[in-house]
């Protein structure tokens, strides 16, 4: 069965997530971040920046709330119990700092079929409060058995 | 700064994901998809038990990029597929060889293994220096 390929191209609403001191501290930790950057607003400070600052793989807690209501589309109709996450691309821009306020837009960037798989792409531009594009995420899954 | 020369392999990153790893993380990034955090359910969909979060892992690589390269602005791109499933209570383990490095602008070609598996393959991490 073919996959519908009739969603590429959709947008979503965007979201603005604001981002807090001590949710970066809390991603910072659970990923085993021990640059005071991220830990010690007096450090990031000394360093130049306004407050601490994300890891870059933070955007996945700044982008996944748009990123979410994607992937559970139904007109995108992805299968989710034959489903893996494949691959994951992140392009940052200028950091992220605690204060920013982020928006970020997805949309399906492109759905196809290769050897009986199903491939959705989905894409997320984020934005910060000047309206600097602070990361552009690729996010792959892919369907077994379409 | 670690040497960031063509050739030159980065710093490697070595960490063991506690017992309760995969909860943490979910709290910290709002990924709560019970495969990585309930070992009943993950069983009962077919997996040995449960799983660590992809983005986890790819967080570890990451993190490999800007502690080889000064910091967290370094890093402008990352690429990763994710093959396999890593799991708590074992060891990770980044490496990473430089492939191109021209005009503080460097190409690290980087994977992440567990127990000898590659949960992390082709990855590919653009810095700026």
């Amino acid at each position: 069965m073919p996959v519908n390929t009739k969603a590429i191209g959709k947008k979503y609403e965007p979201t603005n997530y604001a981002v807090g001191r001590e949710k970066i501290k809390e991603y910072a930790r659970a990923v085993g971040e021990t640059n005071p950057l991220h830990l010690d607003e007096k450090a990031a400070r000394d360093a130049g920046y306004a407050d601490v600052v994300a890891p870059p793989m933070f955007a996945v807690v700044y982008s996944s709330p748009s990123v979410a209501p994607s992937l559970f589309d139904p007109e995108v109709e992805m299968n989710f119990a034959m489903m893996v996450h494949g691959g994951q691309e992140f392009e940052w821009g200028p950091v992220v700092v605690a204060g920013d306020e982020i928006t970020t837009t997805a949309s399906v960037k492109d759905i196809s079929e290769r050897d009986g798989r199903g491939y959705y792409v989905f894409e997320s531009v984020s934005l910060n409060q000047r309206g600097e594009q602070v990361c552009r995420g690729t996010w792959t899954n892919i369907v077994r058995g379409v | 700064m670690a040497d960031l020369s063509a050739g030159a392999q980065i710093p490697e990153v070595r960490v063991t994901p506690d017992k309760y790893l995969t909860n943490r993380y979910a709290g910290a990034s709002g990924d709560f998809n019970p495969i990585h955090i309930d070992e009943e359910f993950a069983k009962a969909v077919g997996l040995p038990g449960r799983i660590l979060h992809g983005l986890w892992s790819m967080a570890q690589v990451a993190r490999a990029q800007t502690e080889a390269a000064g910091g967290p602005a370094t890093l402008k791109r990352l690429s990763v597929q994710f093959r396999g499933m890593g799991v708590p209570e074992q060891e990770v383990v980044v490496t990473g060889t430089v492939r191109e490095s021209t005009g503080g602008h460097v190409i690290v070609d980087t994977v992440a293994e567990q127990a000898g598996n590659q949960i992390i393959r082709n990855a590919e991490a653009e810095l700026q220096v």
